[in-house]
């Protein structure tokens, strides 16, 4: 494997470590816009408060890594991005900042602008990078020389729309039955109801996801008869029937599992077939971001490589410890004097 | 204004604003480290008071950070493509490494400082404060290291694209990252912010004092606060400002000209110019000084420890090679003034504090309290000499590894083209409008903390912030 090849790996272990961690807050915070009471929303908030930050790392980190590995797809997607980007950042900007408002007065106004904040911070990332993923896999306008040809609208089609909402709805999903595991009593029981339900959405949104993408990027299948992508295959196929089992046969944890292990598969899939593309361009599959025109030196890729394998190990371990700190049910007051 | 100049403004709206909270996030977490560690290892609840009061500001602090803090990541890549092209080699490590080494660490540490309390043992406890503390200051080393690598570039050396164009690309990852103005810089910035929490904890609780002097947490918090000001006041301009500036005379002159306000040549004997209007407009030499009061042979000692060392004036260099001389030589020199007020004030309420006279001394603890802002507002006038300094380059120009010149790049030919006047426009607009209302809330809920913390205190004890936070 070339240096080129580890680093597409580990920017999808950054991506797929992203969407596992922060995709049940980014669903808890959405999920938190249905809820029934103060009391309730107050454990949706509980539930993440601990752990939202450290989650929320490994998308800055991916970021820096992408312009470190790849700096031809940072300069050239983020540029080309740059209004849906904004919007992201201000969404992640307000569910940043209300955690730590919401509770500092003691007003029911106060606390409703920032509940409200928290929700929509993260109800809309949670759709958009859906919207950055279709985008990105069924083509954006770079012509030679990685000149950027896209409009804001441009990337508002609706095979990327139709990614996001299913993201979206993977999301809320991945968030209730996070929940699930955080809660107790009658709102488990309603989380796995609303997880089972995000699922059915999830399920025919991503089916029509697979059936567009046989038209709009039908490369992407290319290597799904391989044994990788069948095994891969597989196993989204198994996570996806074994969400609903779990949920109803009461087993909250196996159940957050499959969806944490269905969306890597998804991820794997995605970024088994498309290698050695990171960014396909609508103008012709040769004018596309690959991970060896797009990439940095190998001498950078060799001392991110190693920067990577000393640092992240020792991340893990406290992010471990993290979770067991913070483990079994949530509480009304944060984690305080539990 | 065209793409490039709303990019520019755009840049330093996020940055600046941003650059507000770090330097009161990592000065108040070693605040709370040392305060929390006299309350756990004295069993001293007056301590745990004033921790559990400067760990409530560091929350809020920290929360505002890490919301604006998300913009930089991403920002190079949507603002300033071309930049990112160029160095992304060597510039994209350095901000990596920010996430793999510190971002992680400070995040995760403070959610269990924030929540943990009652679940960790309180030596556990406290270690998260600490983590969080050097989290943020390993955080400020990675980002020193990428802003220095703009101001002087060094273990790299310039290749050609096949598509056309150059880029820099990376020789040796130890030159880049400890370029020659890496260390000088990451110990000037990292004592401004141990001043800036200083200053925060001894402005708090001298408004403490001066409200019930009998206040005993209050006296504590004071009296930590000035110790640890007094120090790092004087650090932060002997040794290492001055350190610092004799860097940028080495290896910068053009921006060392133009902070110190020099326009002509002077081949020895170079003055130190204490104060001076800048004129832009006139007869010549313009632009030039007014009023200037100098001290003869100075500038050139104190930069070159040699009173006949020759000093390079903004004369020296090609027009389009100066960087703009008001702004950086306004921002400096009330930097200067600043630091030495901090050293005064400090070392003032010191003495009082010795002849146990400072807690009757209304005067200075309401100095104390009026100079809360002031180590901020240098921050900021630092960061603009720094970086207005290096301009017209976004990399300064220098030397690539196997000797050849390198012409630096210009910032004038690094945003991204593709990304229109309007758009830039449009979310400036929208991000200012949102970070001038975080600023106004983080100031009215940092002041409410510190207002209320009398009372919280002393009907409950040593709350712990997670019911703030939940």
């Amino acid at each position: 494997m070339d240096l080129n090849t580890v680093w597409f790996v580990l920017i999808g272990v950054l991506i797929a470590g992203y969407a596992v961690l922060d995709g049940f807050d980014l669903g808890a915070g959405a999920l938190s816009l249905l809820a029934r009471s103060p009391e309730e929303r107050e454990l949706h908030v509980a539930a993440v408060a601990p752990v939202w930050d450290g989650n929320e790392v490994w998308l800055l980190t991916g970021g820096g890594a992408l312009f470190a590995a790849f700096p031809a797809v940072y300069a050239t997607v983020f540029s080309g991005f740059y209004l849906a980007l904004m919007l992201v950042l201000l969404a992640l900007i307000a569910r940043a900042v209300s955690l730590e408002f919401r509770g500092q007065v003691a007003s029911p106004a106060w606390k409703a602008f920032w509940d409200a904040a928290f929700g929509v911070g993260s109800l809309l990332p949670a759709i958009l990078f859906g919207v950055a993923v279709g985008n990105v896999l069924h083509g954006v306008p770079v012509a030679d020389g990685f000149a950027w040809q896209g409009s804001f609208l441009g990337l508002l089609n609706p095979y990327s729309l139709l990614v996001g909402l299913t993201t979206g709805a993977f999301f809320v999903m991945h968030g209730a039955l996070y929940l699930r595991v955080k809660m107790e009593g009658a709102l488990a029981e309603r989380m796995g109801r609303v997880a089972r339900r995000a699922w059915v959405v999830f399920l025919v949104l991503y089916a029509l996801a697979t059936l567009s993408t046989a038209f709009a990027s039908p490369f992407l299948f290319g290597r799904l008869t391989q044994p990788l992508g069948i095994a891969l295959t597989a196993l989204v196929v198994l996570s996806v029937v074994g969400i609903p089992l779990f949920t109803r046969g009461g087993r909250a944890r196996w159940a957050f599992t499959a969806s944490s292990v269905l969306i890597v598969a998804m991820i794997l899939v995605a970024a088994v077939n498309a290698y050695p593309i990171l960014v396909v361009s609508s103008l012709g599959l040769d004018k596309s971001l690959t991970i060896y025109n797009a990439a940095s030196s190998p001498r950078t890729l060799a001392t991110m490589l190693v920067i990577a394998l000393v640092g992240m190990p020792i991340v893990l371990v406290y992010t471990v410890l993290s979770y067991r700190v913070f483990r079994g049910k949530a509480h009304g007051r944060g984690y305080e004097a539990v | 204004m065209d793409a490039l100049a709303l990019a520019r403004l755009q840049f330093a709206v996020t940055i600046g604003f941003h650059f507000i909270f770090p330097p009161v996030s990592i000065g108040l977490a070693w605040m709370v480290v040392v305060a929390e560690y006299l309350g756990w290892r004295k069993a001293d609840e007056e301590y745990v008071k004033v921790g559990g009061l400067l760990g409530k500001l560091l929350a809020i602090t920290f929360a505002v950070g890490v919301a604006t803090g998300i913009v930089m990541e991403f920002q190079f890549g949507t603002n300033w493509s071309r930049y990112s092209m160029f160095v992304g080699d060597i510039f994209g490590a350095p901000l990596a490494a920010e996430g793999v080494f510190a971002f992680f660490l400070e995040s995760t540490f403070m959610g269990l400082y924030l929540f943990g309390r009652g679940r960790l043992s309180k030596g556990m406890h406290w270690f998260s404060a600490l983590m969080v503390a050097v989290g943020s200051t390993l955080s400020a080393f990675w980002i020193i290291v990428a802003n220095s690598w703009q101001q002087t570039p060094a273990g790299f050396h310039l290749v050609d694209l096949p598509g056309g164009g150059q880029r820099a690309e990376l020789t040796s990852f130890f030159d880049a990252v400890f370029n020659p103005s890496t260390l000088p810089r990451y110990f000037h910035v990292v004592t401004a912010a141990l001043v800036t929490g200083a200053f925060v904890a001894a402005g708090v609780f001298a408004w403490h004092v001066r409200r019930d002097t009998g206040s005993a947490f209050a006296r504590k918090g004071l009296k930590l606060g000035v110790a640890w000001g007094l120090v790092f006041a004087v650090l932060e301009v002997m040794p290492f400002g001055h350190l610092h500036a004799q860097q940028v005379a080495r290896t910068q002159p053009a921006k060392f000209a133009a902070i110190e306000g020099l326009y002509r040549h002077a081949p020895g004997n170079a003055p130190m110019l204490v104060f001076g209007v800048p004129f832009m407009k006139g007869p010549p030499p313009t632009p030039g000084m007014a009023a200037p009061i100098e001290i003869p042979g100075l500038l050139s000692w104190m930069a070159f420890g040699d009173f006949n060392a020759p000093v390079k004036g903004l004369q020296d260099f090609p027009e389009d090679e100066r960087p703009p001389l008001w702004l950086t030589f306004v921002s400096f020199h009330n930097m200067v003034i600043l630091g030495v007020w901090f050293i005064f004030i400090m070392a003032l309420a010191a003495w009082r504090l010795y002849a146990g006279k400072l807690y009757d001394s209304p005067g200075v603890l309401k100095a104390l309290v009026i100079s809360i802002p002031l180590p901020v507002l240098a921050c900021q006038l630092g960061w603009v000499a720094a970086e207005v300094g290096r301009q017209p380059f976004i990399v300064y120009p220098g030397q690539q590894a196997n000797g050849e010149p390198f012409a630096g790049l210009r910032t004038a030919m690094a945003h991204s083209p593709t990304v229109g006047a309007g758009e830039i426009a449009f979310s400036l607009v929208l991000f200012t409008a949102i970070y001038l209302s975080l600023f106004v809330l983080w100031l009215f809920l940092m002041i409410r903390k510190t207002r209320l913390a009398a009372n919280d205190l002393a009907a409950t004890g040593a709350a712990g912030c997670g019911a703030d936070a939940a």
